[in-house]
């Protein structure tokens, strides 16, 4: 008898603890552990491992087909994996889905829209059902429709707005309960490229105060608003670091030069920071360097003292998607399987 | 959370146009109907009158309105229930239900109350057209308070198997021809089978209906539209988890 009192507080208390939890907002806001699942016979997702952290935007990069949405699906409960854990704000989601959906907010690859209602009997949908008191509901809908720029178009059904404003209804839907972690797919695909300013900085203003996890196969996305990176390839997780480093990744850097007045070749070589000169031509040539070195500030000066005639210096980036495109075939070539 | 879902649901309902007509036809049918047979019980009332015993109003009139309200609604019922989860898949709606703090449950009983409250609304013009007779002579209260129980239980089971049929695929008008086929299929096993003990007619939600029609109330025809209701409602959140399960 005894025992079973024991045992009861203890379900009791193990029972409290995420709630508690999740009222003192834990660093890490979002963790999945070993993900899998398979369709049928074919499995597409193998042991996906990811965390995020409060103020955080993850990019989750890759291939159509790789498996983004499929992990997104995962992490937001739509879709259940085959073994692993997902904790929410530390409430586990498969064992406590109610209470872990609270914190999660979602914008699927199609924006889930009531599109015969109007936007603001929409958003007011979307917050009493992820458990908004109605007494906070116009306060919240107020903060959703000035965040996301609709409030010229609240009274208006959702069907005659243009693809812009449905976009940014979901994303409303998504945000208005203030979730901890907010889940996007693919969020900019089919807008137009003002629209796509506008919804990028809302994700960064998002990425402050919550942690936000986006997945796209637009490497610009990543650049301008993304603080991390997985790439993603054939259900795996290849490639993860910070979105600045991976602009470094596997870099060499150089930039062409064109000088009338050549010096000798191994004048240049001998500059302080340069690696490596190629000649293209008799004026034109192809300095190389390491990446945190860049020598054209001496290169500069060296020209002007002793009349060199320079006539054209380019710094030259290695663009993201060159650096998508090597980190995936790396990955291709040690696995033998082709992208 | 389940009144939020059905109160949605409603909205959606009004919202679209196809809604009006179809509240529009039908009222046309039950008020076309009533007073056809209205004006036929006029015609043979001074007959009847000759007899021992004679059938009242309410016998000759209620209890075929009820009948024919039934049949038309095994019919409608699956224009209705088609759109519940099969258009939410399709337009990609569902992803919001499933990521939301709700249980199966909860979406499921959501629905289906939220179209009840919707055939309910629309059914409630039988009795009020039948107590408009009230006024020039009386009625018996108790054939139509039976006659009322028996539509909005055969009305349950449509709309639980038609959710069900609904939940089934992405196509609407899968939904609506499926959940058709269903219950005609169950009404012909019923018409086809000419003994009177067979087990098809215990299928049939629209034979268990026949004793409410008649203003007998009996529990063994209300336990089967509960159980029927409720099986169907059962596997409509089986199969919604499965959504989770097999993607």
């Amino acid at each position: 008898m005894r025992a079973h009192i024991l045992g009861y507080i203890q379900d009791c208390l193990q029972l409290r603890s995420p709630l508690t939890l999740s009222n003192a907002t834990p660093e890490i806001t979002l963790s999945a552990r070993k993900l899998t699942r398979s369709f049928g016979k074919q499995q597409v997702i193998h042991d996906v491992t990811l965390e995020l952290k409060r103020g955080e935007v993850l990019g989750l990069l890759g291939h159509n087909g790789a498996g983004k949405s499929t992990t997104l699906q995962m992490l937001t409960g739509c879709l259940l994996p085959d073994s692993g854990e997902i904790e929410i704000c530390g409430i586990n989601l498969l064992k406590n889905p109610a209470q872990a959906k609270a914190h999660l907010g979602y914008l699927p690859e199609t924006a889930p829209l009531y599109r015969e209602l109007s936007v603001a009997d929409f958003l007011i949908f979307a917050a009493r059902l992820r458990g908004i008191e109605s007494a906070e509901v116009p306060s919240a809908l107020s903060q959703a429709l000035q965040r996301c720029g609709l409030d010229s178009v609240k009274n208006k059904i959702i069907s005659t707005l243009s693809k812009g404003y449905q976009q940014r209804t979901g994303i409303a839907q998504a945000i208005i309960h203030r979730p901890a972690v907010i889940v996007l797919d693919e969020p900019t695909v089919g807008l137009d490229p003002a629209q796509i300013r506008d919804i990028r900085r809302l994700i960064r203003e998002l990425g402050n105060t919550s942690s936000v996890i986006l997945s796209t196969h637009l490497l610009s996305e990543v650049k301008n608003v993304c603080d991390r990176v997985e790439i993603m390839q054939h259900g795996k997780l290849i490639y993860g670091d910070t979105s600045a480093r991976m602009q470094n990744y596997g870099q060499v850097s150089g930039f062409p030069l064109t000088l009338h007045n050549p010096p000798a070749l191994s004048e240049l070589q001998n500059l302080p920071g340069v690696s490596e000169v190629e000649q293209l031509s008799a004026t034109q040539f192809r300095i190389l360097h390491p990446a945190d070195n860049n020598p054209s500030g001496i290169l500069l000066s060296q020209a002007a003292q002793l009349g060199w005639q320079l006539e054209q210096l380019t710094p030259l980036q290695t663009s993201l998607e060159d650096i998508f495109v090597q980190i995936t075939d790396a990955e291709a070539a040690t696995t033998g399987v082709l992208p | 959370m389940i009144r939020l879902i059905a109160r949605r649901e409603l909205r959606s309902l009004f919202a679209m146009p196809s809604t009006w007509f179809i509240l529009a036809i039908l009222q046309f049918i039950f008020a076309w109907f009533f007073l056809a047979r209205l004006e036929a019980f006029l015609e043979i009332q001074p007959q009847l009158a000759q007899l021992a015993n004679p059938p009242g109003v309410t016998v000759t009139l209620a209890a075929p309105l009820f009948f024919t309200a039934g049949f038309l609604l095994m019919m409608l019922v699956p224009m209705f229930t088609m759109r519940l989860i099969a258009e939410e898949r399709r337009n990609q709606t569902l992803a919001l239900l499933l990521s939301s703090p709700l249980s199966e449950r909860h979406i499921v009983l959501g629905k289906f109350f939220g179209l009840m409250s919707f055939l309910l609304a629309l059914t409630v013009m039988l009795p009020a057209m039948l107590y408009t007779l009230a006024l020039g002579t009386t009625l018996d209260h108790g054939l139509i308070l039976s006659n009322c129980i028996g539509l909005i239980l055969l009305t349950a089971s449509y709309v639980a198997l038609g959710l069900y049929v609904s939940a089934l695929t992405s196509q609407p008008v899968i939904a609506a021809i499926g959940a058709l086929a269903v219950l005609i299929g169950l009404w012909l096993a019923d018409m086809a089978a000419t003994a009177a003990d067979s087990p098809w007619h215990q299928l049939s939600p629209l034979y268990h209906f026949q004793n409410f029609n008649a203003g007998l109330l009996d529990s063994s025809d209300a336990a089967f539209f509960v159980l029927f209701t409720a099986f169907f409602l059962l596997l409509t959140m089986k199969r919604l988890h499965n959504n989770r399960v097999y993607g």
